[in-house]
């Protein structure tokens, strides 16, 4: 959006500029591009449509004729996926929850208020973007395990709730909103939880957005996890699922891919449904 | 749009000079309402991910029994992580991997400015097709792309046979397997990096190429002397942030070439060896060591990186 405003409002600029050749190179190299990004997923969803002997054929079937729907149902026989796709959508949307509600919290306090210990807490809390997952991992399963939360969405969810990175998003997201509204807000009286909740939560929805953007693609996505602390296929999320599945049922390749496009097509079409959000949610978190 | 320039507003974070209270005294004038605020998350930081990293540095110096139960056995997993031939490959190949996916982030600036150029139609929809992998889930995308690897039906060797190439075996042959997963990675990251890349481009004032233009510097010389300089501070992070994801190498491994295949046990990251070791091999006080031993290699790595970067990044 912003490049085409840029275009509008200054037509005299691209004039100068662009007066030279076209874009036709560009569009040259984009497309070629674009056919190499999209044409796995095609190649996913012919393969889905055709018959086991298709996709094994030499040369490769392009249009498979009859389409196989059938690979679809079996999909439902082959894995528990309405159980798989529960669990993936509950662990989504509590750590969804979770998240928004406690980022966005201790994301203000950090960046608004004034208490003791605040440069050593958050200092603590950043070291932690510093460290890869594995170190958490042993101890979190413990805790998981201790709390008999092994095969449970619970387990699942648990550590995921609590997020160094989304505080510190919202951190910076709460430092750059003007300080005239809040002051104003105490002056008429306003306790600071209702400063919060109803002067600058409403004012943050931007990067509660691009907050819950993140988490729903690391949620859904997310495999290492779900694998370690499951075990039972009918209490993984799809992503665990899939690989397992893969692993005991390698040769059933069209319901394979059948199973891959279903898992995968819910944060797809969210994302085609939202591009314009995701991507700036993207590209804030990027900044931070 | 709007978030970024909040976001880059927001950027030096400093309180107000004249709003620090005095250390004795009115030290807290919010009352008990940070403790409110914060206390819910720093507790399950505290309990999940603070403590965890103690615990892991001790579990890293014990031996873990069949049975459960572990003993204090010093620096053996260490002396262990130094002779075992699985650690140093399994080394080598998360910094192949590495070195591959860094290698699509000149392509991904290329593309961006591209992508970004003024008044280029589709812009939009090309940057939703780059962007495509990358929000796909890396499990099924790997699984795709297994079958369009494969050696023996697969319809990369076919596109290759039109020329006139024998395909090879792409995930199951030693060496290759590894270069296979780096280039899915790659593929993947194309779209993440064009998405910070063009964040960063916006930033650039376009007064600066009308003035090249008038000056008659021709595109390729403007990318080079205007966008390229300008955009160093995002592609560092794209960069740090791609060696990070580097060392995390896991999911599309795991998927690509599956638990059993003959080239995994050569192909294998350092996380997948961690995860191996800790959670099917059950020995954890080795696997801790593993986590340890990638906690500070990703810490050297980030900070070279940023003690390097003052040679070549331009912060405006």
């Amino acid at each position: 959006m912003s490049e085409l405003t840029v275009g509008r409002t200054r037509p005299k600029a691209r004039k100068i500029v662009r007066r030279d050749g076209s874009h036709a190179l560009a569009h040259t190299v984009l497309i070629i591009g674009s056919i190499i990004m999209i044409f796995p997923f095609a190649w996913q969803i012919i393969m889905s449509l055709s018959t086991n002997s298709q996709v094994m054929s030499i040369p490769p079937t392009f249009w498979p004729g009859d389409l196989q729907w059938k690979n679809f149902a079996d999909v439902f026989t082959v894995m528990p996926f309405m159980s798989q796709f529960w669990v993936s959508i509950t662990i989504t949307v509590v750590r969804v929850l979770g998240q928004v509600v406690l980022c966005s919290m201790a994301g203000y306090a950090f960046a608004r208020m004034r208490f003791s210990f605040k440069g050593v807490v958050l200092g603590l809390i950043l070291a932690i973007l510093m460290v890869p997952s594995q170190v958490f991992l042993i101890p979190q399963y413990q805790i998981v395990q201790n709390l008999g939360w092994l095969n449970t969405s619970a387990g699942i969810i648990a550590p995921g709730i609590f997020s160094a990175f989304g505080t510190f998003m919202m951190r910076q997201f709460f430092l750059g909103l003007p300080l005239e509204l809040e002051e104003a807000a105490r002056l008429d009286g306003c306790n600071p939880f209702q400063t919060f909740w109803r002067i600058m939560l409403p004012l943050a929805k931007p990067g509660l957005s691009a907050l819950a953007i993140i988490t729903v693609l690391w949620s859904w996505n997310d495999l290492l996890w779900p694998l370690v602390v499951t075990t039972y296929a009918q209490n993984m999320p799809l992503s665990a699922g899939l690989a397992t599945l893969q692993g005991q049922n390698a040769t059933n390749y069209p319901v394979l891919m059948a199973a891959s496009l279903l898992a995968s097509a819910p944060v797809l079409i969210l994302f085609l449904a939202m591009q314009r959000r995701v991507i700036d949610g993207i590209a804030f978190s990027g900044m931070k | 749009m709007s978030l970024n320039t909040v976001a880059k507003a927001g950027a030096p974070g400093r309180a107000p000079a004249g709003r620090r209270a005095s250390r004795l005294g009115r030290s807290n004038p919010d009352g008990i309402w940070p403790v409110v605020f914060v206390l819910p998350l720093f507790l399950g930081v505290a309990v999940f991910y603070l403590f965890p990293i103690i615990q892991t540095a001790y579990f890293s110096f014990t031996t873990w029994g069949v049975f459960g139960g572990s003993t204090f056995t010093g620096l053996e997993n260490y002396s262990k992580l130094a002779t075992d031939p699985q650690v140093g490959r399994a080394l080598l190949n998360t910094l192949i991997y590495t070195v591959v996916v860094l290698a699509g982030v000149p392509i991904a600036v290329g593309l961006a400015s591209l992508v970004n150029r003024p008044g280029l139609r589709f812009s939009k929809t090309y940057r939703t097709m780059f962007f495509l992998p990358y929000v796909a889930m890396p499990v099924a995308i790997s699984m795709v792309w297994r079958m369009i690897y494969n050696g023996d039906f697969g319809v990369l060797n076919y596109f290759l046979s039109l020329f006139g190439i024998l395909g090879p075996h792409w995930v199951s042959t030693d060496g290759l397997a590894l270069i296979s997963v780096a280039l899915l990675g790659l593929w993947i990251s194309i779209g993440f990096n064009m998405i910070i890349l063009s964040a960063g481009l916006k930033g650039i004032p376009v007064e600066l190429y009308e003035a090249a233009s008038i000056d008659g510097a021709s595109r390729f010389r403007q990318f080079r002397q205007i966008t390229v300089p300008l955009l160093t501070p995002s592609i560092f992070f794209v960069m740090v942030i791609t060696i990070i994801n580097g060392f995390q190498l896991f999911d599309l491994l795991y998927t690509l070439l599956g638990t059993t295949n003959p080239a995994m046990a050569r192909s294998q990251s350092l996380v997948y060896l961690f995860y191996n070791e800790s959670f099917i091999q059950n020995d954890k006080g080795y696997g801790a060591a593993i986590a340890i031993l990638v906690l500070v290699l990703v810490g050297i790595f980030t900070a070279v990186q940023f003690r390097f970067q003052r040679r070549w990044v331009n912060y405006v």
